[in-house]
């Protein structure tokens, strides 16, 4: 148990970093380069100002109007995305290790509120769970990997909580919260969770193509938010 | 009029799919059995598999958010295999999983859904976390099936007589410039001095139609040439490149939709003009104005001379007095405007339809939803040419547009597309809705002021009674 505890915390953090971002990285860099002879679409129309507001709004809780249409889903969705982007990174317990590791830190959320958030994110995730069975729509869409996904990004944060709470064999928790947290780490550049950076340009065209693009020559864009 | 004409609502996106060419004799329903060239599949999904494509394939969520986007889905009760991204991974999704080793059998079925369940409107786009472009995305598998000939016998028809004279009704040039001859002659009579110039190297506008104009309706060509004519407007309709539609974009055969356009552009330099003037059609401005580019690689994506929809010019026109309304004759009845999906969400004209509208009517009253945000009036992306083997579902799908035109009590419907109006007209047949359908060049020559020095002088009207008193 130790060395595990003592691999996963060292090399498998590392380990999981470096596919993490170098996946992220490659994987922009090779569409970034294809699209250049293949996607001239994308530079002739493209437009900072449509792109921004066609991110931006995605971005803030119900800021589209797809969203507004579904706003208990378009609730649970940005808590979650929020929750996971926030909770993981201003944690108290791994800027600590973010300053053993590299010599500087985030601020840090009070211990307490970061509870909460967590257990607002597995909220969250059981409800999109509950969503993709209950919903026809949704239900003939999901494959097993995507429930799959779901409880591969629920794992971290119940073994992180459940550590934390030191409910179940603490050490066991902490091993496993490690590992499920590099699995997930590992997993995002290569799957649909790859919208992490990808999100940023599939909305900046559409805004651009949408918008930008019609609105010349007294004509207006679509909004695509 | 089921065999003509298809604007509406929208096409395939963006880019053209790339390279597709018509197999030389476009029989649409092969027997099952007849092997597919599965190289050629490969290769329009490789040449289709840019950057775009990939993160489009491989990062939907899956949420189902698009789905209530979607007019076929709402109209049949919320199927699930209407929403735009089950539609999508059962036919180019597995396309792209098989790696292009589909049989004809499989062709087939997409086939009933890339055009029977998809008019590439655009509206899912709107609604989709990640903006992906399902239409560009049919447009590709449009594209592989019909690399195949697998595409419904309206298009295929269509598509070839496109091919063979450069407009979708095989008309020729010399008919057409005699449909303008005669018309000015009939408009003549109404409108002193009035003519329809061919050819005009310097004119303002090209003015350029729907082949089923000068075929079944030649009354719209008149109806321009008196508001041009009244206008005092420089303009002309060339002999060549004269159809601005193109259904060939619906058929995603790249090749095939490169002709009209190509045609078209290469008059309007010729002759100099400063706009390409559009008739009121959808999908031909979609065509002229955005794809068109793409289709002939042009560099930059823009038309090498500017594209005028009829619409922004009649609002020029009204607003600039030079054309005047009859505030007596304007519209009493209720009415309405239908937002075509190539004219509002994909080439943002629906604040001047509004505008428009409400200058020629007195109670006009929107739709809901409306302008960006519109449903396709369910005779886009090919649909209405697609012909009676489609009509059903159409009559189906379009149970959308009809309960929004229900709600508004409207007696009047103005449509400046003809594909839509093509559609609107059906749907009040279907579902006893009891309006009228008319174009704004309908109603603008019905109400416009002929200006003083324009009125034909009794001398030279054949009923006068003899000399003045
Ligand atoms: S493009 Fe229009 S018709 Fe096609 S799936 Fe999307 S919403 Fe439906
Ligand atoms: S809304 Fe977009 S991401 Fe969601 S299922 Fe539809 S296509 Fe996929």
């Amino acid at each position: 148990m130790r060395e595990l505890y003592e691999f996963l915390s060292g090399t498998g953090v590392w380990i999981a970093f470096v596919v993490f971002t170098g996946g992220l990285l490659a994987r922009l860099a090779f569409l970034a380069g294809l699209s250049r002879e293949r996607d001239k679409v994308v530079y002739n129309h493209f437009d900072g100002g449509w792109a921004w507001r066609s991110i931006l709004h995605w971005l803030l809780p119900l800021g589209s109007v797809s969203f507004r249409q579904q706003p208990l889903f378009g609730i649970a969705f940005w808590v979650f995305h929020a929750g996971l982007l926030v909770t993981p990174l201003f944690l108290g317990a791994h800027n600590q290790l973010f300053a053993e590791a590299f010599g500087w830190s985030l601020p840090t959320l009070p211990d307490r509120l970061a509870d909460w958030m967590t257990i607002a994110v597995m909220a969250a995730i059981v409800f999109l769970f509950a969503r993709r069975l209950a919903r026809p729509e949704v239900r003939i869409l999901s494959t097993a990997w995507d429930y799959a996904l779901l409880i591969i990004v629920l794992a971290p944060f119940l073994t992180g909580f459940l550590a934390y709470r030191q409910i179940g064999p603490y050490e066991l928790m902490l091993n496993l919260h490690l590992l499920t947290g590099e699995v997930m780490l590992v997993v995002i550049p290569f799957s649909k969770l790859g919208h992490l950076i990808l999100f940023f340009f599939t909305r900046a065209f559409i805004g651009s193509d949408m918008g930008a693009r019609r609105a010349i020559e007294g004509r207006l864009g679509a909004r695509t938010w | 009029m089921s065999d003509i004409e298809t604007t509406a609502e929208a096409p395939e996106e963006t880019q053209a799919p790339e390279e597709t060419e018509a197999p030389a004799e476009a029989q649409p329903a092969a027997d099952d059995n007849q092997p597919v060239d599965v190289a050629k599949i490969q290769s329009i999904l490789e040449s289709n598999l840019g950057a775009r494509m990939r993160t489009w394939l491989s990062i939907c969520a899956r949420c189902g958010l698009c789905a209530d986007s979607c007019f076929f889905y709402l109209a049949h009760d919320k199927d699930p295999k209407l929403s735009p991204a089950y539609k999508i991974k059962v036919t180019l999704g597995e396309m792209y999983r098989r790696k292009g080793r589909v049989d004809r059998q499989f062709l087939k079925q997409a086939k009933e859904i890339i055009w029977g369940q998809c008019t590439t409107c655009r509206r899912c786009s709107m609604f989709c976390p990640f903006g992906i472009d399902m239409a560009t995305m049919f447009a590709t598998a449009r594209a592989v099936c019909n690399s195949q000939g697998v595409l419904p016998a309206g298009l295929a028809r269509t598509k070839q007589n496109i091919i063979e004279s450069g407009n979708q009704m095989a008309m020729a040039n010399e008919d057409w410039i005699e449909t303008c001859e005669w018309m000015a002659e009939e408009w003549g009579e109404e409108v002193a001095g009035l003519e329809i110039p061919v050819d005009v190297p310097g004119a303002k506008y090209m003015y350029t139609v729907n082949p089923r104009e000068p075929m079944y309706y030649p009354q719209d060509v008149g109806m321009m040439a008196k508001i041009m004519h009244c206008a005092g407007e420089s303009w002309c309709v060339p002999t060549e490149g004269w159809d601005c539609t193109n259904l060939a974009m619906f058929c995603g055969d790249k090749a095939a939709a490169a002709i009209p356009v190509r045609n078209m552009y290469a008059s309007a330099q010729k002759l100099g003009v400063q706009y390409i003037l559009m008739t009121e059609c959808g999908h031909a401005y979609r065509s002229g104005a955005f794809e068109g580019p793409y289709f002939l690689d042009i560099p930059g994506g823009k038309p090498p001379v500017p594209v005028k929809h009829s619409v922004q010019l009649f609002l020029e026109l009204i607003k600039s007095g030079k054309i005047k309304i009859d505030p007596a004759k304007r519209l009493k009845e209720p009415a309405t405007v239908q937002d075509p999906c190539n004219v509002s969400r994909n080439a943002g004209l629906w604040e001047m339809l509004r505008e428009l509208s409400l200058l020629l009517c007195e109670d006009f009253r929107d739709m809901n939803p409306n302008g960006a945000y519109n449903h396709c009036c369910g005779g886009g992306g090919g649909f209405i040419p697609m012909g009676p083997e489609y009509k059903r579902r159409r009559m189906q799908s379009g149970k959308v547009k009809a309960e929004q035109i229900r709600a508004t009590g409207a007696k009047v419907v103005i449509s400046p597309c003809h594909n839509c109006f093509d559609q609107l007209g059906d749907l009040n047949k279907e579902y006893k809705l009891g309006y009228k359908v008319l174009s704004f060049k309908e109603l603008i020559t019905e109400m416009m002021i002929v200006p003083e020095h324009l009125i034909p002088r009794e001398e030279d009207d054949d009923d006068a009674q003899g000399g003045e008193e």
